[in-house]
Parts: C-alpha cells; structure tokens; sequence
C-alpha cells in the first residue's frame, strides 16, 4: 500500500494480520483481501456462524460493531451481507462479507452476539434479506405495515406511498406518491470519463451500411410530377414576412468602423496554398 | 404481541391478576423524541420492553447515494442534530482513507477543537435532559446556557448554529478569526467550569438524584461487549476504551487527556463519566488553542478542496477547478472502508462503498443509539416504570441517529 497520508484512526498494524486469519479460517474463506488499510474477508454463506464464533473466541475480536447490507443488481448473488468485527484487546478491525440472494437465507449471528438482532432485522427491513435462525425477524425502521425493502437499488427514491392527514376523514391517509415535478437525476460526469450511455449522434457510426440505397435517379423517384404540382398550386399560404414591405432595410448593414489610417497587412494572406497543400518533394 | 400472562398469586386469593401493557410514549417528553416503548407492566414493575424505533426514518443512507460526496455531507449534520460536527468527522475521514488525502496540521486541529465543543455541546444537553427525567428543572436551564455558547461558537465559525457543514473532506470550511479562538479559550478558563460547576454541584452529591440512578441498569463487562456498547455506556461498565486514544485520528495522538471509567456500571456512574468527560474535553480544547499552527486550512488537492475565492478571480485554473467540484464533485476510487470516530454518545462509524463515480455507491451509518436502545429490554426487567426513564436519559438516544 502507497504511503498513509490520510489522518483516518490509525490501529494496530495489519501486517501479517491477513495472513494469519485466511489461515485460520482455512476452507471458510472464498476471498481475502487487503485495500485501503481494510482487511475484508469474505466467506462461504453457510459458514459465516462459525467463522464469527472463531474470530471471537480464539482471535480476540470480541465485538460486533455493526452489520451492513448492499445491494449489487448486476451480481448473480445481489446482496451482501458485511460483519464489522472489533477486538478491545488487540486493537483491530476487520471485516467479513458474504453474499446472498433474495431467497437463500444467511444462518443468524444471535446465537454469539445478541446485538446482532436488530442489526440483521434492519437489513432484512431494509434489503429483504432473510436471516435463518433470527426467531424476531420483524421489519424495524419503516412504518407498520410497509411493503417493499426501501434501498435495493431497484427501489425509487421516492417511494410509492405518501401519507397527509385529511381533515375530512380525521385520520391520517395513505396515498400513491404524487410528483409535482419528475425526480431529475443529474449526470455531471464528463463524456470521456465513464459515461455509459451513447452521445447523441454517436449510434450513426455503428449503424450497418443501408442495402437498399435511396436514390433520385428517376423523377418518379423525386415525388415530384404533374399530380404535385397540382397539389402546389391548390394551397395559396400567406406571403412571408420578408416579401411584404416592412420598411426595414434589408441591404447590408453599413460598417461601423473604418479604419483609414490602418496600415494594409502585410503579408500574403490570401495564399493559403502553402498551408493546405504541401509541396511534393522528389 | 402483548401476551397476557396470568398467575396464581399469594396475595390474591386465587384471583388471576393480568400483566398490562402500556405504550411509553411515542409522544412523551421522556422519549427524548419519538421512541415508542410498548412495556409490559406486573404492577410497577417492569417485565419486558419492546422498543419499536423507525419512527424518525428518513432513508439518510439512501438520499446520500443519490448525491455527490460533497452535497451527502449535511446530511449527517441532521443525524444526530445534538452534536452534528461529530458525525461529520467519520464521514470526511472516510472519504479521506479512500482518496489518501494529506490535511494541514491547522485543519486537523480545528477539526479536533470543534468536535471537542461539540462533545461538551451534546453534554450538556444530555445530562440536563437526564437531570430533567429525574425530577430537577434548575441545573438544566443552568447548562442549555453553556450549550447556547456552544452554539454561537458554531455560528462564528460556520455561519450555522446547529447544522454547520464545517468539516470537509480535506479540512474545514473556512478559517477562523483569531477573536473566536480567544473567546473559546476565554469561555473554557473561565464561564464553563463556573456555571458547570456549580450546576452539578446541584446535583451530583443530591440524594434524590442519587436515589433515582445508584444502582440502576447495573451491566456487567461482559454484556457491555456482547451488546455492542461503546463510548461513555463501555467507560461507564469498567472498561477504559476510547476511540480517540486507542485509535487516534488527527491530532489526538498529541493530546494530553484521560478517560473516565465507572466502577458500577450504573446510570449514575454513566452521568459521572459524562459529567468528567466535559472536563477532559475542555483540556484538549485547551491545547488545541495553544499548539494550533498557522497555516492552510483544506488540503492543497485542488481536485477534492475548493481554491480560494480571491484566487479564482484571478485564475482560470482555479475557476475551472472551482466549476468542476460544485457541479461534476470529486471522484473516490473504488474499495470500501469502515471508518468509526468516537462521537459524544459513542462509536459513530460510517462503512463507505465507493465504485470510482462522484457518488457514494453505499453508505450505511452506524449509529451508536441503535445498539444501546436494543439493550433497553435486558437492562430494564425487574426495574420500576419509573426507572426507565432514568434508563433512557443515561443511554444518551437521539432519534434523528438512531432511526437514520
């Protein structure tokens, strides 16, 4: 890793720390990887109870801090399941990930950390992943009675439901979101910077060359012929504007300067010859 | 959900008594904010507590992968609105691990003497809010002084009282003029260990007080790990952990101060350590003044901090420079980091996924009352009703943080 010049918290050193848990968690680990001071490992779905009660009991990363969920569509796997573990004793962070689907449930940590309850209901809330063995897996942040898991990213930011208080009905009222103005999504990333969307214009480079040229090579081909100007002469349009009088001058318009004492260029100007065709030398 | 359970009892006869259930709040001063409890009563005592929380839920994590890592900054002043510059810390610093940033000495240090500030700032509300539970008015009205001093600082700095956007990735904002920092020290020496002082000393030896917090929510070692506690509710069972020693960020690591542990692990001894923290922040508060340096205050990448505002009359770079972070912001390489900070009420982590764009891919906040609010069932039982209240006014909870 380059050099730290962030001043981020700064614990016990990683070296060798990679190594030594890869190691211990043996056929647990499907990836392991060292980025930006960050160990994350990331382990087979059904193994991540054991992983945890290893790295608690025999490692000293006695506290879980936290449990994240994300959401990657692309993925065959979407979701992903992240365990920050804390040790007091040794002074270190690290990270485990697995990763899961919407239906594949991910075996309960509860059973070693009973703060992993509402940790895993706010992911199962929030992402709709499903946790085996979590006996409270009740929906936590959103409102009673919500449907949906509101940060998949397939979710819209807005929402489906808004709710007011109708005066009428004297009770608060559900109704289905109503924009005054469409959610705009700014993209200021610059075109040659990772724009993946086509500029316009650009999908006439890859367009196949047309089998079928069209042509006017006969007057038929033109659409033109005695029926059209039968069908000109029907339509009698107002004159444009410029052919009625105005009294606007339509001639050139007088210079605005003029510069007598100026004196003429004096180079050949007009001879671009030299520019645009270069001497053949034999 | 509210299963009535019913029991023989002695004194009855025979007669079957029922447990009842009440809701505690969700529009109850004592909730400090929207926190519904509902509890099931065995007369006065408590049985168990279900704390439905969510109610404060504006999906923060969301709307912030919706924007650009400089506009998703205020956000976190809103979430904790109690000491808003302390959850800023952890999001800048996550920005700063994934860039590699250097930030000037002058900005490191400002940056630890506002989120002392704001330390003392979010003490003083919480420990007259938790005064306020138990039956005192006075000491509160005394401290919310001290807290709207805090604020004008905030102002005279930031231009906000509350929701100062003031730490940036790469620094802070703007300078501050020599006359703040004299007033702080100014404010420190003398105006807060004079009214704090005599505030608690209302308070801290009163037997009413005591009576209503010795020996209540007694957690042992092991359950403050195993329930994931951090900050002043850990120090509070015994052991001395403190992100800004045992990990230090900026210039902590230079700062003189101690971390006060409680022997009891009770809500009393959580006010005490609380109640001595603003007397250790004060210190650093002290140094800092004394060792700040002259100098730049955001990092000279012209690429993550804007150039000055003189500057860009003059400079085209700089103009362009200046264009491109307001409109298109800065890009942050691919990875992710989890980056905590010790906030006032504990550890406050933000876990930063970036994918190369100007916008966070995901960012999930670890919010420290989530942790502690969840133990509210376990450190309630057997207590009366009105000890819940105490209960909650030592976790420290915030709604805003908590429901995100």
């Amino acid at each position: 890793m380059a050099k730290v010049l962030h001043p981020a918290p700064r614990y016990a050193t990683n070296e060798g720390v990679r190594d030594a848990l890869c190691a211990a968690l043996g056929s647990m680990v499907v990836d392991c990887i060292e980025e930006f001071g960050e160990i994350v490992i990331t382990v087979k779905r059904e193994s991540i109870e054991d992983a945890l009660r290893l790295l608690r009991d025999e490692h000293a990363y006695q506290q879980l801090m936290e449990i994240a969920g994300a959401d990657y569509p692309s993925r065959p796997e979407r979701f992903e399941v992240v365990y920050m573990l804390l040790s007091l004793t040794k002074n270190h962070r690290v990270m485990l990930k697995v990763s899961t689907d919407e239906a594949t449930p991910v075996p309960t940590v509860t059973t070693l950390w009973p703060v992993a309850g509402w940790l895993e209901r706010e992911v199962f809330d929030m992402y709709g992943v499903m946790f085996d063995g979590n006996t409270d897996l009740r929906r936590i942040l959103t409102d009673y009675g919500f449907e949906g898991h509101p940060f998949r990213k397939d979710f819209p930011l807005t929402g489906y439901t808004e709710l007011r208080y109708s005066e009428e009905e004297k009770r608060v009222v559900y109704e289905p979101v109503e924009l005054a103005q469409d959610f705009r999504s700014f993209d200021f990333t610059s075109p040659w910077e990772g724009a993946d969307y086509v500029l316009p214009g650009d999908e006439k480079a890859d367009a196949p060359p047309v089998d079928d040229p069209k042509v006017t090579e006969k007057p038929s081909d033109t659409g033109a012929g005695k029926k059209a100007d039968e069908k000109a002469e029907e339509k009698v349009s107002a004159g444009a504007p410029a052919e009625e009088d105005t009294g606007i001058q339509q001639d050139a318009p007088e210079t605005t300067e003029e510069r007598p004492d100026r004196e003429a260029s004096k180079g050949d100007v007009h001879d671009t010859k030299g520019a645009t065709k270069p001497e053949d030398k034999e | 959900m509210s299963g009535l359970t019913y029991e023989q009892s002695p004194t009855t006869d025979g007669e079957e008594i029922s447990n009842y259930t009440i809701n505690f709040g969700p529009q109850h001063p004592a909730a400090h904010g929207v926190l519904r409890m509902v509890m099931e009563l065995d007369g006065e005592i408590i049985e168990r507590i279900d704390p439905h929380v969510g109610l404060l839920h504006r999906g923060t994590e969301k709307l912030i992968e919706y924007k650009t890592y400089l506009q998703a900054l205020p956000y976190f002043d809103r979430l904790d609105y109690c000491s808003p510059l302390a959850q800023e810390y952890s999001y800048v610093l996550a920005i700063e691990k994934l860039l590699n940033v250097e930030v000037p000495e002058r900005a490191q240090y400002l940056r630890v003497l506002f989120a002392e500030l704001t330390r003392i700032c979010n003490h003083m509300l919480n420990i007259g809010a938790h005064v306020m539970d138990v039956g005192a008015m006075t000491p509160n009205l005394w401290v919310f002084e001290l807290r709207e001093d805090c604020l004008n600082f905030f102002e005279r700095a930031s231009g906000a009282r509350m929701h100062s956007a003031y730490f940036r990735p790469g620094g802070v904002h703007q300078d501050v003029p020599l006359k703040l920092l004299t007033d702080i020290g100014d404010w420190v020496d003398t105006r807060l260990p004079e009214l704090f002082g005599d505030a608690m000393s209302l308070v801290q030896d009163n037997r009413i007080f005591k009576q209503r917090n010795v020996d209540i929510a007694v957690v042992s070692k092991e359950d403050a790990i195993r329930w994931g506690f951090s900050g002043p509710m850990i120090r509070a069972a015994g052991i001395p952990w403190d992100l800004r020693k045992s990990q230090p960020y900026d210039v902590y690591d230079r700062m003189d101060f101690e971390i006060p542990v409680g022997t009891n692990s009770d809500c009393y001894d959580r006010f005490m350590v609380r109640c001595e923290e603003v007397y250790q922040s004060a210190r650093i508060i002290k140094q800092c003044l004394a060792e700040m340096p002259e100098g730049p205050i955001a990092t000279e990448d012209r690429k993550v901090a804007p150039p000055k505002r003189a500057e860009m009359k003059q400079s085209m770079e700089a103009l362009i420079h200046h264009f491109k972070l307001y409109t298109e912001g800065f890009h942050v390489p691919a990875g992710e980091v989890y980056v905590a900070t010790e906030s006032p009420k504990g550890e406050f982590g933000v876990y930063l996924v970036s994918d190369g764009t100007n916008k966070p891919y995901r960012c999930k906040i670890r919010p420290t009352a989530f942790s502690h609010l969840q133990a509210m069932d376990f450190m309630s039982r057997g207590h009366m009703l009105p000890d819940a209240t105490a209960i909650l006014g030592a976790i420290d909870v915030v709604f805003g943080e908590c429901d995100r």
